[in-house]
């Protein structure tokens, strides 16, 4: 869980949430279902050619436009190891924490020279990307109450774990 | 302190809080939209048994509205039995429009209050003081458990719109323009205010506008000071003036942006990105097919007005089809007793049920491959309306109803 090895599928900047998981789809609820459609408004092959574990790289503003929690739901279905990228939209990141998908930010990206298809590998405890013949870029490790979420596979086993808050 | 941060300090039970902090506050108004079965999901698999304030709890059906499958209906129907069960109060069944809109007229948001909605557009809200912010499904379903959230405090931008806007530019073309300068990440992760002499001037409903779009640039909420216009617009749903909370003259900007309108012609965004902004005289030459006068941003009634006034006793081009969504059920009433809907109809437009509409490419008007549409709503991603290959032009209602007429992306002055 804490070391993610796969290939890189590489998307630009602003990657909305309607490329993610096209609106036409909102109305499914079930998981698997909901995993077939991922990133099909950026790149309808993503779905089909992608192996658990692999990882997306973006650029700014990943998750930008909709509240829609199926886009995060969609690449965790997928089995999508990480997304990283060098900003993401706030809403975006929050339900990416909470639903325990992994999405860290990496401002200074670009000097790794990510293809597509380059084998990746991150390291979410020492707060590495490492790019095998390429490079290495660093990020703040997750802090321990986030990775204890993804751990957890979202904040739904820690919620249940730690009992229904109170309010206040 | 700025009056956001004091909004949030008062839901939080603090003193003071400042930018960076996260604090756990409580909600005023929490609203679940129709696209958010997840949450009733989220909800029980997260060991949810009661909502704890089912008052403060709105459902609105507004985005699959009437249900367009039977998926659509299955969804609404497990909603409504939720709310039944929960004794949530409130739920807006189709055709009361909008969620955002739909709020403000239930006399539910005011100025100080705290609401989350599963809605980025929940921006919209701070054009009256309020603290709103869009969340996801899971995010809700806490809310509905606990009553609160946690917040990180964001810094806040300022922008600045200075001077008159000529005659046929409207709010729409103020933040265009300021989205085509700032770029949609510009407020990451922030709050944006709008302030200066163009905004104190500006109806309710326009400033609406501004902060609709704030969430484009990527806000977290954003903030109007309220004001007797606020205040005579609110009246109309119950609410009285009271004390609201002011930014401290000392107060930081993380940064201030200022405009002056003036000189500004009426803009579009090019199809792709909201931030690829020009002015609508440089779209030479494009044929539209469908015209989309609607939504949370652009579907109010002094929309309907502006776009009556341009199409009375005239009709829209051959070829061309003219879609218009009152963005409430209310609306819709309004623009009726105006006769503002009869012009419409006569001039060629087709009218459907108060809600989202096509926006979101979910019904009521999706796009065909290779179609153009000038539409009033926000988002203009590859196949947000549809087919990833039809081109959205995002405009005024000034704008859309100069093109409906003329079957050509066109700005009013050309007429």
């Amino acid at each position: 869980m804490e070391i993610i090895r796969g290939k890189a599928f590489v998307f630009g900047n602003n990657i909305d949430t309607d490329q993610i998981y096209p609106g036409r789809y909102l109305e499914l609820t079930e998981h698997d279902e909901i995993a077939r459609h991922a990133m099909e408004g950026a790149d309808p092959s993503f779905a089909g050619s992608m192996s658990p574990g692999d990882l997306i790289v973006a650029g700014t503003n990943f998750g930008c436009g909709s509240s829609r929690e199926h886009a995060v739901i969609t690449l965790k279905n997928a089995k999508v190891g990480a997304v990283i990228a060098k900003s993401f939209a706030r809403i975006f990141f929050r339900n990416a924490i909470n639903q325990g998908l992994i999405a860290v930010e990496i401002p200074a990206l670009d000097p790794l020279g990510i293809v597509p298809g380059d084998s990746m590998e991150l390291d979410l405890i020492k707060g590495e990307c490492i790019v095998p013949g390429k490079g290495k870029a660093t990020f703040p490790p997750l802090p321990e109450h986030i990775l204890s979420i993804i751990q957890a596979g979202g904040i739904f086993q820690l919620f249940r774990e730690k009992g229904v808050r109170a309010p206040g | 302190m700025h009056a956001l941060e004091k909004i949030l300090a008062r839901a939080s039970g603090k003193e003071r809080v400042s930018a960076g902090e996260i604090v756990v506050a409580q909600v005023d108004v929490a609203e679940v939209n129709d696209l958010y079965l997840q949450v009733v999901k989220s909800f029980y698999e997260l060991g949810g048994e009661k909502v704890l304030f089912p008052e403060r709890t709105t459902f609105v059906f507004d985005h699959y509205s009437p249900a367009p499958s039977i998926k659509a209906a299955d969804n609404h129907k497990k909603m409504r039995e939720f709310c039944a069960e929960m004794g949530i109060p409130h739920l807006f069944d189709i055709g009361e429009g909008v969620c955002h809109q739909v709020l403000v007229e239930s006399g539910m948001v005011g100025p100080g209050r705290i609401v989350v909605e599963t809605d980025s557009h929940t921006t919209t809200l701070g054009s009256l003081g309020a603290f709103g912010t869009g969340v996801g499904a899971t995010d809700m379903a806490t809310v509905l458990i606990s009553g609160t959230l946690w917040f990180k405090v964001p810094r806040v931008m300022k922008i600045v719109f200075e001077g008159e806007p000529r005659n046929g530019v409207m709010a729409k073309d103020l933040i265009l323009h300021a989205l085509g300068e700032l770029k949609q990440d510009a407020a990451l992760y922030k709050a944006v205010e709008f302030c200066g002499g163009t905004v104190r001037t500006m109806c309710q409903e326009e400033r609406m506008v501004l902060c609709n779009m704030a969430v484009e640039m990527g806000a977290k909420a954003a903030y109007i000071e309220p004001d007797e216009t606020t205040w005579e617009y609110l009246a109309r749903y119950g609410w009285k003036k009271e004390e609201v909370f002011l930014t401290d003259p000392d107060f930081e900007y993380e940064s201030v942006h200022t405009f002056a309108v003036s000189g500004l012609k009426p803009k579009a965004a090019l199809p792709g990105s909201v931030d690829n902004v020009a002015d609508t005289d440089s779209v030479k030459n494009v044929r539209v097919d469908q015209v989309f006068l609607g939504t949370c941003t652009g579907g109010r009634l002094n929309d309907i007005r502006v776009a009556a006034e341009i199409l009375k006793g005239k009709k829209v081009a051959p070829g061309t089809r003219f879609v218009v969504i009152p963005a409430s059920r209310r609306i819709f009433q309004d623009a009726l007793m105006a006769g503002y809907i009869g012009t419409l109809v006569e001039a060629g437009a087709v009218l459907s049920t108060p809600g989202c509409g096509p926006c979101l490419g979910a019904h009521e008007g999706i796009l065909a491959p290779g179609e153009v549409c000038v539409a009033t709503s926000s988002r203009n991603f590859p196949g947000r309306m549809g087919s990833t290959d039809a081109q959205i032009y995002i405009t005024s209602p000034a704008v859309a109803a100069a093109s409906a007429l003329a079957g050509f992306v066109r700005g009013p002055e050309a007429l």
